[in-house]
């Protein structure tokens, strides 16, 4: 059966939710990423948005302004970007903005893994490159913050209807399904090494 | 006597920018042929339950994309483009500034998103064109009055893992093959596989980097002219492939799409290795414009703009 988060999230909703899991979101999600992070941890400049219980989406659209109207937008094309990227302010972020689901894309790393333990949330990884999936799923962009960053940049308020399928990477309890798998790759790395170095000893 | 430098047609040149644009709002929203075929290649002998479904939203992805006319992932890239112009093409003259303008117009038109900021000033220019954007290589073909152009739209998700390293000789092609499966997992994770892996050997840096994205050019399958190269690009791929990154790198059967290898000679002190990799979502084609502005895709068989 799909499992269908709704924004605002509790942290009871998160309770069972494991890494691994398939899920969709349905309510709010926000694009935000490099700079916006930026902003608000290193600068100290208060979100325009509020996340409590909310949902980021670590992402750069490409927007349409709608014809006819001054300010208002649809989503062409939206998915994922590196969320390593962001790991850096993750904790402090998730500390500070009360969010409750991260997407993005790839693994994220031990200050994430700590914030999603602490303060109850989770990162979910929205399989990158499928960003028409992505869009179709966002009913309207409710409005925009902090356009002078650009279009990848902006704060793009996106009211979603089973935006999906997010692949858990972190759960609430800290458990990193990247880092589960990279200690497996590398022992197989190690392995193809030793392996591959017997072929290659062009130099002789 | 005065030299008479004769201008070309507006219009025609008009023409050729249309193409280009034309051709790289397709991009965008069609993958190529080859890697079309690959990917359903790898979906089809996955037998990891979530690879699986990954490999399922992909295929559906560029239907929808397709469908609806759009951009068939978000980040279309900083614009580059391998141009191999021949040394009699009528609008060789122009064809910089037309180029340039082929992406302007793209931008708007697809739309692509914007992705040129100029660096120091930290601006977004909004046009996707810029100082040296798009990034064009130059190739001068002798007795040749065509045009062979590819446009590569390189997102920044599979721009991150590129890296490059000048080994001492004492680290041998050992060292090169560890500097590859190193990048793979740590930075290839993130970058979108299944990969295509595009890795330059050479004496410097520069060329190793440059040879590295020029590998990445080349169809999906074709080997290295050098017999032992190639075996060294099968060896490679079956040993990342044996890692098993699997789509977006959540395990799977297989990590690449491919591996390719580009070199030149190298000084003997040195040997110098760099890593570009192209994401599943490969979104590079190859356009061949004769003098008449008829033209060909050689990527997408039978396609017209």
């Amino acid at each position: 059966m799909k499992k269908v988060l709704q924004t605002p999230v509790s942290a009871e909703d998160l309770k069972d939710i494991k890494i691994g899991d398939v899920i969709f979101l349905s309510g709010h999600i926000v694009t935000c990423r490099d700079v916006a992070h930026r902003r608000l941890i290193e600068y100290g400049r208060e979100l325009p948005v509020d996340l409590h219980g909310g949902a980021i989406f670590h992402a750069g659209p490409i927007v349409r302004k709608i014809e006819g109207t001054d300010d208002k937008y649809e989503m062409i094309s939206v998915g994922p970007t590196t969320s390593m990227r962001m790991e850096k302010f993750e904790y402090d972020f998730i500390q500070q903005t009360g969010v409750k689901v991260i997407v993005g894309k790839g693994g994220m790393g031990p200050k994430t893994e700590a914030g999603c333990k602490e303060f109850g949330a989770i990162h979910c990884v929205f399989p990158a490159g499928n960003a028409v999936i992505a869009a179709v799923t966002v009913q309207e962009i409710e409005s925009q913050h902090w356009m002078d960053l650009g279009m990848p940049e902006t704060l793009w308020v996106c009211r979603i209807e089973e935006f999906g399928p997010l692949i858990v990477s972190i759960d609430a309890e800290g458990n990193n399904l990247f880092e589960n798998n990279k200690v497996i790759f590398n022992e197989r790395k190690e392995e193809a090494l030793a392996e591959l170095n017997q072929k290659v000893r062009f130099i002789k | 006597m005065e030299k008479k430098v004769q201008t070309a047609d507006l219009s025609a040149v008009d023409q050729l920018i249309e193409i280009v644009s034309k051709f790289t709002s397709r991009i965008s929203m069609i993958l190529p042929d080859d890697v079309t075929a690959k990917l359903r290649e790898l979906a089809a002998e996955e037998t990891n339950p979530m690879a699986k479904m990954i490999y399922e939203t992909m295929e559906r992805n560029q239907q929808v994309a397709a469908e609806l006319k759009r951009p068939s992932c978000q980040d279309t890239g900083l614009i580059q483009m391998f141009c191999h112009v021949g040394a009699h093409f009528p609008y060789i003259d122009e064809l910089s500034s037309a180029l340039q303008e082929a992406v302007a117009r793209s931008t708007r038109e697809a739309p692509l998103r914007h992705n040129t900021v100029e660096t120091f000033n930290e601006k977004n220019t909004g046009t996707n064109t810029g100082t040296k954007s798009p990034w064009i290589y130059w190739d001068l073909v002798p007795n040749s009055d065509e045009l062979k152009l590819d446009v590569y739209m390189a997102g920044g998700g599979c721009s991150l893992p590129g890296q490059g390293k000048t080994l001492m000789p004492g680290e041998g092609y050992e060292g090169v093959a560890k500097f590859v499966l190193d990048v793979m997992t740590s930075y290839g994770l993130n970058a979108c596989p299944p990969l295509l892996v595009g890795i330059g050997i050479g004496t410097s840096i520069d060329s190793a980097a440059y040879m590295s994205k020029l590998a990445l050019m080349r169809p999906i399958g074709s080997n290295n002219e050098n017999p032992l190269a190639a075996q060294f690009e099968k060896d490679v791929q079956a040993a990342i492939d044996s890692i098993g990154l699997g789509p977006q790198g959540l395990a799977g059967k297989r990590s690449v799409m491919g591996v390719h290898v580009e070199n030149s000679a190298r000084h003997p002190s040195v040997i110098s290795v760099a890593v570009n990799v192209g994401c599943w979502s490969h979104r590079r084609g190859t356009i061949l414009i004769k003098p008449d502005l008829s033209y060909e895709l050689l990527t997408s068989k039978g396609a017209t703009l």
